[in-house]
């Protein structure tokens, strides 16, 4: 009952502030004029938002198909795959990203089913250190999990020189988080308290990394190889396999997702467009290598 | 004040009023515009408060669990825990460091201003002040990080033995690992705190009337005796004022702290251990959940008990307000 | 300029009467010391004040030029800030579109018409309570009104609601602030004249109150235009695209004009950067959008100084 109070002043707010029903709905026009590599332009405007694993990604292909469909505007938001998805479930955006599947996120009141899932890309992870780590070049999925949860404290103990394991961690909450625990510490619980970090970007652990000694942390490819950071970062193998974009698509390298972007029913208009520019091959075969992504297994 | 409004309103009845007057559009107007912020606090609270319950009423947890020290909100997790805790521990001790340190200079400030400055040094200290309070938080937050954090960790870092070990921790090490820290967060706080502490103190000690402080110096006494004995205690609810609004400020500070205090979800243990508070959770969770889970439901706990602050420190300074008044 | 303190005030010199006991010796060397301390707050102030100043102008030195003004960002390149720059003008006028007029208005009710009685009482008690809020609840809420319920999804209008309900009660205090400071004597005059209480306001204390006014309006606009935490949750995080500014419509989301689509502000441009920012020129772009936010606030308050000045003079000697 109190839920429905809730709803009914939102509609009072909503009738005071004279909104008509102009919002960012998408307005797809049918008048499909073929276009070159793009496939179908379709005019209009939508909002993809959620994971910033994959922002760099879409908003890239979003920024392209824009140039080469004028008149259809693609606007991509951050906010977090919890964000994208708890948005496109309520109709508040049309495409919601997101590293894990909205199967491992929503329940009631906003149940998963009504949502599609459409995979765009493999994204990987990887393990960094700060440069005064040296000597470690690579750590095994055990030498992980014995860090992860608190049982090595120390660098000298996986071969590195003599300096205490300062960990950073991505938010619990986080796709990173989840993967990585899942993927490489087989769901050990981490350890907690005391000098352990929580960083909530790839920035923000960028710069704590940098920043601390001894620090390890994870961070995602298109990130790592950014040559803002790469340079101020000691980029780990796992299980002696090379952190690459070919060894990711390839399955050797283990700590990988696909990324995920949603939408409530089928799409249809401009939303099943850019979906499909997002699996055709200026996407696929260009700039998912180019950002360090791998494409679509198929 | 009241006084002059109730002579004006006086003089405004004496006129017999019209039909226009007694209808009074633009007072209807004009108290509409005045009394929509009675609406927002309403819907605010009301959403806040309903959103905030959820934890309890659709997840069926016990108040007594979120006053546990353990967060694990993971649906996965075999002991799932929502403990806010460490999360209300954490702003306590960072907002009650922060104080420590600017109250002091923030009190100091508004007497220079009051007492000590001439003309001269007011009208560039004031205008400072004023331009203190409009460097946005994120600018704050960014010098911490590119200044203050590696700062910390390469001055104080392992030389001193700063940290309170407790007794099973597993990360136990002295002096700073890393610069982002709880006094990290403190110190930023501090700063951005300086203005609301040293404006409303100033106020207060500019209230006190000249005539007590011309008699106390008559007596020969120094200026320094009229602050300490004088103008200190007439201006003392003046100052707690000043400190219970510098307080709901740093308490309420979400990117700046976010960025510097290292968001560790464990209870705090030594200034120079990472720890977490309320706002920055909210800042770290809120976009990686979704909309009606438990999770986020502790979220929005969060943010009920961060109202709850700041309403109470409102109440608080009209307690000690409503005392002045009557001593 | 600490020797004889309270010189000003013409303390009489030679041996003073002790209040707690102490030598007369020890009393003169606190009084010293506290001057000296309490000059050291002022100068601590000012000193943070000016380090942060000439850090973010050196910083911003060759970074901050015509050119990052008026371009898009880039990742592979400098680039500019022009679109976000934009939103953060744009969240400005839309913000203060809404909340000036109520501001005002509402102001002229507490300063004109407000009895002491509960009603007045209770919104004083909700002017308190909503400064009082934290910015990231006011954002959340913001989230769950205009976001979610509302379903406009990240909008420039939700942002600036939101900022709109933040910054109302600092707006409407300080219209309350200027209208009272206007003389008692210029309403009686007024209303002895015959004037209706409406058109003395009108006619008398508004106009006497506008430096004042103006001050309160540039205040605000300077909190609103550093603002982030509220508008994380409702104006959206995003790179903006480029913007064509020839197109007009404001239904349509692609129109800068438009308030129906996401708007990064500088403050939320500065947050996303640090947090997800790509390219080897990230830092600096940091830096200039700190220096333009700064020199924002500069701007803001010494023109609000400047302009409330002008026109008190003008007022006043007309």
């Amino acid at each position: 009952m109190l839920y429905g109070m809730r709803r009914f002043s939102a509609l009072a707010i909503a009738a005071t502030v004279v909104l008509s029903a102009c919002s960012s709905s998408a307005t797809p026009s049918p008048a499909a004029t073929p276009a070159s590599t793009t496939g179908n332009c379709v005019t209009g405007s939508i909002t993809a938002a959620g994971s910033t694993a994959l922002q760099p990604l879409v908003q890239a292909a979003a920024t392209n198909y824009g140039k080469a469909c004028p008149g259809a505007t693609v606007t991509v938001n951050g906010g977090g795959s919890g964000t994208g998805l708890s948005q496109v479930a309520q109709g508040a955006i049309q495409i919601g990203d997101s590293d894990v599947t909205a199967q491992s996120k929503l329940a009631t009141p906003l149940p998963a089913d009504s949502l599609v899932d459409h995979i765009v890309a493999r994204q990987g992870w990887i393990v960094v250190t700060n440069k005064d780590v040296t000597g470690v070049t690579n750590l095994t999925t055990q030498q992980n999990v014995d860090i992860w949860t608190g049982k090595d404290t120390n660098w000298n103990q996986v071969g590195g020189p003599d300096l205490p394991i300062v960990l950073i961690f991505r938010p619990a909450s986080s796709g990173t988080r989840s993967t990585f625990k899942k993927l490489v510490l087989n769901n050990a619980v981490e350890a907690t308290g005391g000098q352990t970090l929580t960083e909530d970007s790839n920035g923000a652990v960028t710069t704590a990394v940098t920043t601390t000694d001894g620090a390890v942390s994870v961070i995602g490819f298109a990130y790592y190889n950014d040559p803002a950071n790469k340079p101020l970062l000691n980029g780990l193998q796992l299980d002696g396999v090379d952190a690459t974009v070919a060894n990711m698509a390839s399955s050797t390298y283990k700590l990988a997702a696909d990324g995920h972007m949603y939408t409530n029913g089928q799409p249809s208009g401009l939303t099943a467009a850019f979906l499909a520019y997002m699996l055709g091959p200026d996407v696929q075969g260009t700039l998912i290598p180019s950002l360090f992504y791998a494409p679509v297994v198929h | 004040m009241a006084q002059l409004t109730n002579t004006y309103r006086a003089t405004g009845l004496r006129a017999a009023p019209s039909l226009r007057q007694r209808i009074d559009l633009p007072r209807r107007v004009v108290f509409g515009a005045a009394a929509s912020m009675i609406f927002i606090v309403v819907l605010l609270l009301a959403f806040i408060t309903w959103q905030g319950l959820q934890l309890f009423i659709k997840d069926g947890v016990s108040i007594g669990q979120i006053l546990s020290p353990t967060w694990q909100p993971d649906s996965t997790s075999p002991n799932l825990s929502f403990g806010l805790l460490p999360f209300i521990a954490g702003t306590v001790y960072v907002t009650a460091l922060a104080l420590l340190i600017s109250t002091p200079v923030s009190v100091g400030l508004a007497l220079f201003l009051s007492e000590v400055a001439p003309g001269w040094a007011r009208a560039i200290v004031q205008p400072a002040l004023e331009i203190f309070v409009g460097i946005p938080s994120v600018v704050w937050g960014w010098l911490g990080i590119t200044i203050l954090v590696p700062f910390l960790s390469h001055t104080f870092h392992g030389g001193m033995v700063l940290s309170l070990p407790i007794a099973g921790d597993v990360f136990r090490v002295p002096g700073f690992l890393t610069g982002f820290s709880w006094l990290a967060g403190s110190l930023v706080l501090s700063i951005m705190i300086v203005p609301t502490i040293t404006s409303v103190s100033y106020d207060a000690f500019r209230a006190v009337p000249q005539e007590l402080r011309t008699g106390s110096l008559a007596l020969g006494t120094t200026r320094w005796q009229t602050i300490r004995h004088l103008l200190i205690p007439s201006a003392l609810t003046g100052v707690l004022t000043a400190i219970v609004l510098g307080m709901t400020r740093a308490a309420g500070e979400a990117l700046a702290v976010q960025m510097v205090i290292g968001n560790s979800p464990s209870m705090p243990a030594a200034i120079t251990q990472p720890v977490t508070t309320l706002t920055s959770q909210i800042t770290l969770d809120m976009g990686n959940t979704v909309f009606g889970e438990p999770w986020q439901d502790a979220l929005w706990t969060m943010s009920l008990v961060l109202l709850v602050i700041s309403i109470s420190s409102v109440v608080l300074v009209r307690v000690i307000n409503k005392r002045r008044m009557g001593a | 300029m600490t020797a004889t303190p309270s010189q000003t005030i013409g303390r009489p010199n030679g041996p003073k009467p002790s209040l707690k006991g102490k030598s007369s010796r020890g009393i003169i060397l606190a009084d010293r010391a506290a001057t000296v301390v309490l000059w050291g707050t002022g100068v601590l102030v000012l000193t943070i004040l000016g380090a942060i100043i000439v850090h973010f102008a050196l910083a911003a030195w060759g970074v901050v030029t015509l050119n990052f003004v008026v371009s898009d960002p880039s990742e592979t390149a400098l680039g500019g800030v022009m679109p976000i720059l934009w939103n953060s003008i744009y969240m400005l006028a839309l913000t203060m579109l809404i909340a000036v007029p109520v501001g005002i208005l509402g102001g002229i009710y507490m300063s004109e018409y407000a009895g002491e009685n509960r009603l007045t009482n209770a919104i004083r008690f909700a002017e308190e309570a909503i400064s009082s809020v934290p910015s990231i609840v006011v954002g959340l809420f913001g989230l769950i009104l205009f976001v979610d319920d509302l379903h406009l999804g990240f909008t420039a209008l939700g942002g600036a609601l939101a900022l709109t309900f933040f910054n109302l009660p600092l707006m409407t205090r300080l219209s309350e602030q200027a209208l009272r400071a206007v003389p008692q004597d210029e309403r009686s005059a007024s209303l002895a004249l015959g004037a209706t209480k409406w058109q003395t306001i009108r006619h008398v204390v508004v106009p006497l109150a506008i430096p004042g006014l103006i001050t309160g309006v540039i205040l605000t606009a300077g909190r609103v235009f550093g603002e982030a935490a509220v508008l994380l949750f409702t104006s959206g995080i995003g790179t903006p695209p480029h913007y064509d500014f020839t197109n007009l419509d404001l239904t349509n989301p692609a129109s800068p004009w438009s308030p129906f689509r996401p708007a990064t502000t500088l403050s939320v441009y500065i947050w996303k950067l640090n947090s997800e920012g790509l390219g080897v020129f990230k830092n600096q772009i940091v830096d200039g959008s700190a220096a333009i936010l700064i020199s924002m606030v500069l701007i803001f308050n010494l023109g609000a100084r400047f302009i409330g000045r002008v026109l008190s003079r003008r007022l006043t000697a007309a």
